[in-house]
């Protein structure tokens, strides 16, 4: 299915627009393309909710480039003071808002697109694991994802410095900070990435330029790639069986639909759906309660007045906590640097995911009680771990629970999760996995 | 069945962190009234935030012309609010350069466009925070300009609204603010003259706010009808999939 020499060309019908078909299809392979992707593209038939997200990461990638493409238009990267004294990137994002016509549009479209973002990556991201989508054979799609997800998490980063208030400058020089933890290169290493010896007008413009070029180019690639090892290999389902071992004298899957129209019809609903949800929050919530806007970055950028209180924005607070809750110094390096390892690997270890599954079925819905307490465990503890990222370290639940031990013992989990799961899958107690996909 | 109960459970547990742990106060803040919509609050909270607090803090992200959207003419902008500008198109600035306030006052006083979205926290919204802010300074001899706040202690800057509201002081035992000297106003009246004032810097934090809730109505109808096409097209597509 993957390969597009199967197909035959387009031989025109004798009208112009046949012609004209014929004459491009000869040299570029449009109808086999469409074809092994979208018309007999076969995809499993029982998708369920989890399966929108996918569409959806694309249509806020979609939102995000355009959008993004009218904010440069009018955003100045630019750290130096303006005539009343306020820093010129600030000032030009405030002029969007302002005086750009449609401009407060498309900039709440941006920064709620952001958050949206990773809340469809995430959501994406469970369903492989409530799945197996990760498992043998497609594990480099797995890995692709991962990478996108760490491109991403560079492209929120970067991004979040433009608007150059508060929060932009003081997280990026906590962010970039942690560099200086590495062992020996640690110095001169943060100092080169911020091309100052501070967050300054430098790193404000190499980080523009990374946002709006660099980062996306990877972005864009990385996600042509998952789709193509995707589409290579064929979907995963619900029931995590292979749908390819049962086809008709055509060799197409029983279970299989043509990806157009079914899903394009299909997922047109769930863009409709997401756009609802993501309306009420341009419209009505933009700043999302101070976590998709943080408040302190309505205040500009001041480098001599660091606030007392520097949160990350929601999507990245899991890993922020996993960084705050080493605080032992080990084989004499410091905490901090053990804090960078813990938050690096909390990110690196998930691109290990198929290869630590060792369970004999895909699907939760077939996989054991094993699997079915530890994942619940591990969604509550990353959630929680979340949630303490957007507080201060001295946090307490009610008043009463400290959060910082909490934090440790999440993260202790949160790794105990992966590094124990080659054990523990494999002695979990599976049903029988069904012969054909069912619809529950 | 339990796997029906797990995927619900699963579900549950996304939702919980913004319900569960939404606790924690510490400042208590006064609630503000809300002028959002009622123009002739916001003229005046306008009125006074270019007698009392222009001279020395900018909305340099509003221009004098949108406060045609309060209602106003121009002209009538003009003869009453343009003190430090001559064209209309120009950004409501305080005459003095930021590197002469620096000298005469110490510090730059902040430009305050964004003030009442800055301000919001857990404890309330920025309105609340300037509403109590404004309503919470006291005599104090110990500091150079001879006023405190309660809510901001050792302010820099001194009550500007001092004539207005009088003058109030901190009982020390009961920790609560009394007002020892009336001013011009009563207690009732400055809470107006304040909430109004705060309905204008309110208003300057996001001018298109009144007309981004309209739009959002709009859209979200259209996207219902929107949904009603799509699943119905879903709908008939999917007919022909056999569930076995």
């Amino acid at each position: 299915m993957g390969s597009n020499s199967n197909y035959e060309k387009y031989k025109s019908d004798g009208s112009l627009q046949g012609k004209l078909l014929e004459w491009f299809d000869a040299r570029f392979p449009v109808t086999s393309m469409w074809r092994s992707h979208l018309s007999e593209y076969y995809a499993p038939k029982n998708f369920n909710f989890w399966y929108f997200f996918g569409s959806l990461a694309m249509v806020v990638l979609a939102i995000q480039i355009i959008t993004g493409i009218f904010l440069v238009m009018f955003y100045k990267p630019d750290a130096a003071l303006n005539a009343s004294g306020v820093p010129v990137a600030f000032a030009s994002v405030e002029y969007i808002m302002r005086d750009v016509q449609w401009g407060w549009l498309i900039r709440y479209m941006h920064s709620t697109g952001a958050s949206a973002f990773f809340a469809v990556v995430y959501l994406h991201m469970f369903r492989g694991m409530l799945y197996g989508s990760y498992r043998q054979p497609r594990e480099l799609i797995w890995v692709f994802g991962t990478l996108i997800f760490l491109a991403l998490m560079a492209e929120a980063f970067m991004g979040y410095l433009l608007p150059w208030g508060q929060m932009s400058y003081w997280g990026a020089q906590v962010i970039v900070n942690l560099f200086s933890a590495i062992p020996l290169i640690g110095e001169p290493l943060s100092l080169w990435i911020r091309g100052d010896f501070v967050i300054g007008d430098a790193t404000l413009n190499r980080f523009f330029s990374f946002h709006v070029i660099a980062v996306p180019l990877a972005l864009l690639g990385l996600v042509v790639a998952h789709i193509l090892a995707l589409h290579e290999v064929g979907s995963n389902n619900p029931d995590g069986i292979e749908i390819k071992k049962k086809v008709d004298a055509k060799g197409i899957p029983l279970d299989g639909i043509p990806f157009h129209p079914y899903y394009t019809v299909k997922d047109i609903v769930g863009v409709v759906v997401f756009l609802m949800v993501f309306s009420i929050i341009v419209f009505f919530a933009p700043e999302g309660g101070g976590y998709f806007l943080e408040y302190n970055n309505f205040f500009p950028a001041v480098p001599l007045k660091t606030p007392l209180h520097i949160a990350p924005v929601w999507y990245f607070t899991p890993f922020y906590s996993m960084l705050r809750a080493m605080v032992w110094p080990l084989f004499g390096l410091d905490a901090k640097f053990w804090g960078v390892v813990a938050m690096g690997a909390g990110v690196v270890i998930l691109a290990f995911l198929p290869w630590l599954d060792r369970s004999p079925v895909k699907s939760i819905r077939y996989r054991g009680p094993i699997f079915k307490i530890l994942l619940t465990i591990f969604v509550f503890a990353f959630l929680i771990l979340g949630f303490l990222g957007t507080k201060p370290p001295e946090y307490a639940f009610f008043g009463l629970i400290p959060g910082a031990p909490v934090a440790q013992l999440f993260s202790v989990y949160y790794f105990l999760f992966f590094l124990t799961m080659p054990w523990w899958s494999k002695i979990d107690k599976c049903k029988p996995v069904p012969e054909r996909v069912t619809f529950k | 069945m339990k796997a029906n109960i797990m995927k619900k459970f699963l579900l549950a547990l996304l939702f919980v962190p913004v319900t569960v742990f939404a606790a924690g106060a510490a400042l208590h803040l006064d609630k503000a009234p809300n002028v959002q919509g009622d123009q002739a609050a916001l003229q005046n909270g306008a009125k006074v935030f270019v007698n009392y607090c222009l001279n020395c803090h900018s909305v340099s992200f509003v221009r004098y012309n949108r406060l045609t959207e309060l209602g106003l003419s121009e002209q009538q902008i003009r003869d009453n609010l343009m003190f430090t500008a001559d064209k209309i198109g120009e950004q409501m600035r305080v005459a003095a350069r930021p590197a002469e306030q620096k000298q005469w006052l110490g510090v730059i006083p902040p430009d305050l466009s964004l003030v009442a979205r800055a301000r919001a926290s857990e404890e309330g919204s920025g309105a609340d925070w300037l509403y109590t802010y404004l309503r919470s300074f006291y005599r104090d001899e110990q500091r150079p300009t001879g006023w405190n706040n309660t809510l901001f202690a050792n302010v820099g800057m001194p009550h500007v609204l001092w004539e207005l509201q009088g003058q109030q002081v901190l009982n020390h035992e009961t920790h609560k603010l009394e007002l020892a000297v009336p001013g011009q106003l009563s207690p009732t009246e400055y809470d107006k003259q304040v909430a109004d004032l705060v309905g204008f810097l309110v208003w300057a934090g996001e001018p298109v706010a009144g007309f981004r809730k309209q739009l959002g109505y709009g859209v979200l109808a259209f996207l219902i009808v929107l949904f009603g096409v799509s699943y119905a097209l879903k709908k008939e597509y999917w007919k022909d999939v056999k569930k076995n």
